[in-house]
């Protein structure tokens, strides 16, 4: 297996071979979590701590569950409620932690390059949920098997990410994952929440939703995030719904077997229409959220095994 | 006391020169500059016995005038841990500073003319170079109600500026503006659009959009020059605008010195010697104020800086500890010590012949001593015998643990140099030399 990272921080340090090697791991572990006993012991003996600096219920089960999947003791500290309150810095907390002997750790913080920072003063394994508005690798790699195992191939594809892309660090993840697997990425939003300099990364943009969407083969909705808005970036939601909201008269305009994708939760309504969400033919949601147990186990699995090398390599 | 600097090249801003001679100093000040290389004739010619004067052999390296840096920050009243007037002084001494312009941004701000005295009193008692205080320009650097600038400025105040707050208040700055025009005060303003800048860690471009981190456009600081342009015009004040860093705002610059307005501007040598790329993984030792630029703004600068029409390079020297820096970039200060890499650092530009060094020295020294009125910043009989000997070419690895200062928060830790302070000297004596 040729991943040789100690951190999963984004997909940026990330080869094409090694996006593969997670993806063929997590292939296998979508078969594990499909069959009635779905436990596994790889990562027996190994601590497992969740430390979440912004609120999360979806990243944060699926990491738990895929853990525990896993055999690892797993263990969650929502740290809003705790010593961020109370003044200490992040060092500091990564510091106490690391003292706690932990080897994998899964980190969420509101500001982007958090995690690398915390990365740099443990000892452990550091895994990356989320930071700011940079990378949010996991969703990026779910997402990828998602498509993999739907159109069969994740390569010449023409992928349309629309929504608030500029809050956003799934966008961020997914454009650098998809653009290093060789596919056409288009870019969908008003202009106050898509940045043109991702132009220069290679993606095209529009501001006209119609237009972006023909011919695509996948359609992945972003969430509007009101909680990250300083206000006044689009006029209304319902004028946001009417030009950006995907329903099914826009999607007619992709090819006819694109799916529809959405990291959650969603909000009905607003940028995608509730009977399109649940429409089992075009949206691909749920299978999101199962890849997103299976791609993290496959990342931790992997962690792992380069984590007890690295401890061997010392001891022996 | 009476010194004669032999075997030098000399480097004179004012005539533009860089060439072999010698220079003789006698209480304090430039005695002559001579272009030939007989010692014995220049002591004849001032009437002066060998046995009565101290012989520098400069050994063929550079004499220019000392550096006068205007905007150091110097942590006292406040946070004497980030940096003192001492250990300031023996950073300057060892940079080839020799006067140093301080900063107001301290805390509390230096507002007041008692605040003045104590800080003039701190620095004469500690520092071995020249020390000339600034003072804010709004009280508590708020924006809101101007300082005393007639009691200021006759306790020692050079210049005003609320350093990098501006004075939002378009009405409160016209007035300010107009009324330091009356006292013939220097206002220092940071052009900046404060709305468009504000929460900003980088500047907008393909970098920050990578890094998701919250960016200012570089046209901000046209806006923000634009205005204070437009003041000018309406109050006739004496205005330097602290740091110009992006190319879109230089043609508002050229036209507004065209124009005949008292502007003159300066720049940092962070944004002469870095771009936005050396940010590379949130290193937060590179999180200045303006943010680092890109490539082209850079490039644009520097070219500036040779023609003349950016005036002056700053250190723009803002010491942090560890705890502000050790965070995420977002939350980190910004700022960076820069006082003892000063000189160092704008050698890369001579080495990259971009600069030549009288230049280099026109805006390092002889600009800032104009701008504020002071007779140095020159190679010239009578002039102050302000200056630094260095080393051109010597090259070496930065180690910031080696720094003088209190705070060793330098972009530059473990980047090679080229050029190195020899020593330097104020009124003719040596406040330091090399071991």
């Amino acid at each position: 297996m040729s991943f040789e990272h100690r951190h999963l921080l984004g997909i940026e340090p990330l080869k094409p071979h090694e996006i593969t090697a997670i993806l063929d791991l997590a292939d296998e572990y979508v078969a594990l979590n499909r069959r009635p006993e779905k436990h596994s012991d790889v990562l027996a003996g190994l601590t497992q701590i969740n430390m979440f600096f912004e609120n999360s219920t979806r990243t944060q089960a699926s990491f738990e569950l895929a853990g525990k999947r896993l055999g690892a003791d797993v263990m969650n500290m929502a740290m809003q409620a705790s010593s961020i309150k109370k003044g200490e810095t992040l060092i500091d907390t990564a510091m106490t932690l690391n003292a706690m002997h932990p080897d994998l750790l899964v980190v969420r913080h509101p500001h982007s390059g958090a995690v690398d920072l915390l990365a740099q003063k443990v000892n452990c394994a550091v895994l990356n949920a989320g930071d700011g508005k940079h990378e949010h690798p996991t969703q990026a790699l779910l997402d990828a098997l998602t498509i993999r195992r739907s159109k069969g191939r994740l390569h010449r594809l023409n992928i349309a990410i629309c929504g608030d892309i500029a809050h956003s660090r799934v966008a961020r993840s997914n454009l650098i994952l998809l653009g290093k697997m060789e596919n056409r990425i288009r870019l969908i939003g008003p202009p106050t929440l898509v940045p043109g300099q991702f132009a220069e990364f290679g993606a095209e943009i529009y501001d006209d939703m119609r237009e972006g969407l023909k011919d695509v083969d996948v359609v992945m909705m972003l969430r509007l995030q009101k909680e990250r808005m300083d206000g006044g970036f689009i006029p209304s939601e319902r004028e946001y719904y009417h030009r950006y909201g995907l329903d099914a008269e826009k999607l007619a305009l992709a090819k006819p077997d694109a799916i529809v994708m959405h990291p959650g939760p969603m909000n009905r309504g607003v940028e995608i229409d509730g009977t399109l969400a649940d429409d089992i033919n075009r949206s691909v949601i749920q299978e999101q959220v199962e890849m997103g147990v299976a791609v993290r186990m496959a990342a931790m699995d992997l962690l792992a095994r380069n984590l007890r090398a690295e401890r061997q390599e010392k001891a022996g | 006391m009476t010194t004669l600097f032999t075997n030098a090249r000399l480097i004179d801003p004012e005539g533009g020169t860089d060439a072999p001679g010698q220079l003789l100093v006698r209480n304090g000040r430039i005695a002559a500059v001579d272009a030939a290389s007989d010692p014995a004739a220049l002591l004849a010619a001032q009437g002066l016995r060998a046995e009565d004067v101290t012989v520098q052999d400069c050994g063929g390296k550079c004499l220019a005038p000392g550096i006068v840096d205007i905007g150091v920050k110097v942590c006292e009243p406040g946070e004497r841990h980030k940096e003192s007037y001492k250990t300031a002084g023996l950073a300057a001494a060892a940079g080839g500073v020799t006067t140093i312009v301080t900063r107001p941004d301290t805390a509390p701000a230096i507002d007041s003319p008692e605040t003045l005295e104590f800080v003039t009193r701190r620095a004469q008692a500690d520092t071995p170079v020249n020390v000339l205080p600034m003072a804010a320009l709004t009280k508590g650097r708020e924006g809101r109600e101007m300082t005393e600038i007639g009691f200021l400025m006759d306790a020692g105040a050079v210049a005003f500026s609320d350093c990098d707050h501006v004075v939002t208040d378009t009405k409160v700055f016209q007035r300010a503006l107009a009324y330091a025009r009356s006292c013939g005060a220097l206002v220092i303003a940071h052009p900046q659009e404060p709305v468009l800048s504000r929460g900003a860690a980088a500047t907008s471009g393909k970098f920050a959009a990578l890094y998701g981190l919250p960016a200012v456009s570089p046209m901000a600081e046209r806006m923000g020059l634009d205005r204070d342009i437009a003041l000018l015009e309406m109050t006739g004040a004496k205005y330097h605008a602290d740091q110009i860093t992006t190319a879109r705002a230089l043609p508002a610059l050229e036209r507004a010195k065209a124009n005949g307005l008292d502007i003159t501007a300066g720049t940092s040598i962070h944004h002469l010697t870095l771009n936005e790329l050396d940010v590379a993984g949130y290193r937060s030792f590179f999180k200045v104020k303006p943010p680092l630029r890109a490539e082209d703004d850079r490039l644009a600068v520097v070219e500036a800086v040779r023609t003349g029409l950016i005036d002056i390079i700053s250190s723009m020297h803002t010491p942090q500890d560890e705890e502000s820096k050790r965070l995420p970039f977002e939350e980190a200060a910004a700022g960076a010590v820069a006082l003892e890499t000063l000189l160092p650092a704008a050698l890369r530009l001579y080495h990259a012949e971009l600069v030549d060094l009288p230049t280099l020295f026109r805006a390092m020294a002889l600009n800032p001593a104009r701008r504020l009125g002071l007779d140095s910043g020159r190679l010239a009989v009578d002039a102050p015998a302000d200056l630094v000997l260095f080393d051109a070419d010597v090259p070496f690895v930065l180690d910031r643990f080696k720094l003088r200062s209190k705070s060793q928060n330098t972009p530059y830790d473990g980047q090679r140099m080229q050029g190195r302070v020899e020593a330097t000297f104020v009124a003719g004596e040596a406040v330091y030399r090399r071991d």
